[in-house]
């Protein structure tokens, strides 16, 4: 069980990947991660998190952290290809109202069931 | 009465083993029948409930995490205790009131959105508080397309 961050800077923009499960024990890695960024540098951070296969809320308390921390420094944060259980968790917890959120497109392969 | 199988573990209170509890659970949940929605949300509850007790239960010395589950046929029935003994599972259970009637909900929610999440992926959550906290919480299988006398289809 762990917690992979990637980050690679893209003309004036930061991507980052996010990948593994993001629980108690992995979330002050990827706070320690996220504060190596400098906010400023960047007219947008994007997160791909469509590799986050569990996520609690702790995960959700980084993420609020990272957030706040972006919106101080007039930052901008975007948490991208959100699973279906990862989007679930931002809509229960009403995050998804307050950050700017992308749900993972996924590819139609039949009407009903698989 | 109601007959069920017992699974009890006890890990030490730190964080490195919540993973460990949230694969425990996932096995007993895929052998009640639960579909991987409802798996998934077993798995962040136990965990929330464990988290708990790994951040606010021990400040000084490390202690223990006990989680006792209970396996009906049509629902599973998880306790997390940070008393560190094994506990009578019915006995606890009997003394659990509703969790709004109790101030320990104050303490877990200074943890953030635990218990909220608790409360919202699992159909029943009880708060106990006497020597340490004791969460309780239910969630049912929910197969209602499935008739008793339709054979399951064999797992590999």
């Amino acid at each position: 069980m762990k917690v992979n961050v990637q980050l690679r800077e893209d003309g004036d923009m930061l991507r980052g990947k996010i990948e593994g499960e993001i629980d108690t024990f992995t979330a002050p890695i990827l706070r320690d991660e996220l504060e190596t960024i400098t906010i400023g540098k960047y007219s947008l951070i994007e997160l791909d998190l469509s590799n986050v296969n569990y996520m609690d809320s702790t995960g959700i308390g980084v993420f609020v952290g990272f957030y706040k921390k972006v919106n101080r420094e007039d930052g901008k944060l975007k948490l991208t290809q959100l699973s279906d259980r990862l989007t679930r968790l931002f809509e229960i917890t009403g995050l998804n109202e307050l950050m700017d959120i992308e749900t993972l497109k996924k590819v139609e392969l039949s009407d009903g069931n698989i | 009465m109601e007959t069920f199988d017992y699974i009890e573990i006890k890990i030490p209170a730190k964080p490195q083993y919540v993973g460990v509890v949230r694969l425990t659970v996932s096995g007993m949940a895929t052998r009640l029948g639960f579909n991987y929605d409802e798996i998934e949300d077993l798995k962040i509850a136990v965990s929330e409930a464990v988290t708990n007790v790994v951040h606010h239960a021990y400040t000084e010395a490390v202690g223990e995490v006990v989680i006792g589950s209970a396996l009906y046929k049509n629902r599973l029935e998880v306790m997390v205790a940070d008393d560190g003994h094994g506990f009578n599972f019915e006995e606890i259970k009997s003394k659990i009131g509703p969790y709004t009637e109790n101030e320990s909900v104050e303490v877990l929610r200074e943890g953030g959105l635990g218990l909220y999440l608790m409360e919202t992926l699992m159909d029943e959550v009880r708060v106990k508080n006497d020597d340490g906290v004791t969460v309780f919480m239910t969630k049912y299988v929910t197969r209602e397309q499935v008739k008793d006398n339709v054979k399951r289809i064999p797992t590999k």
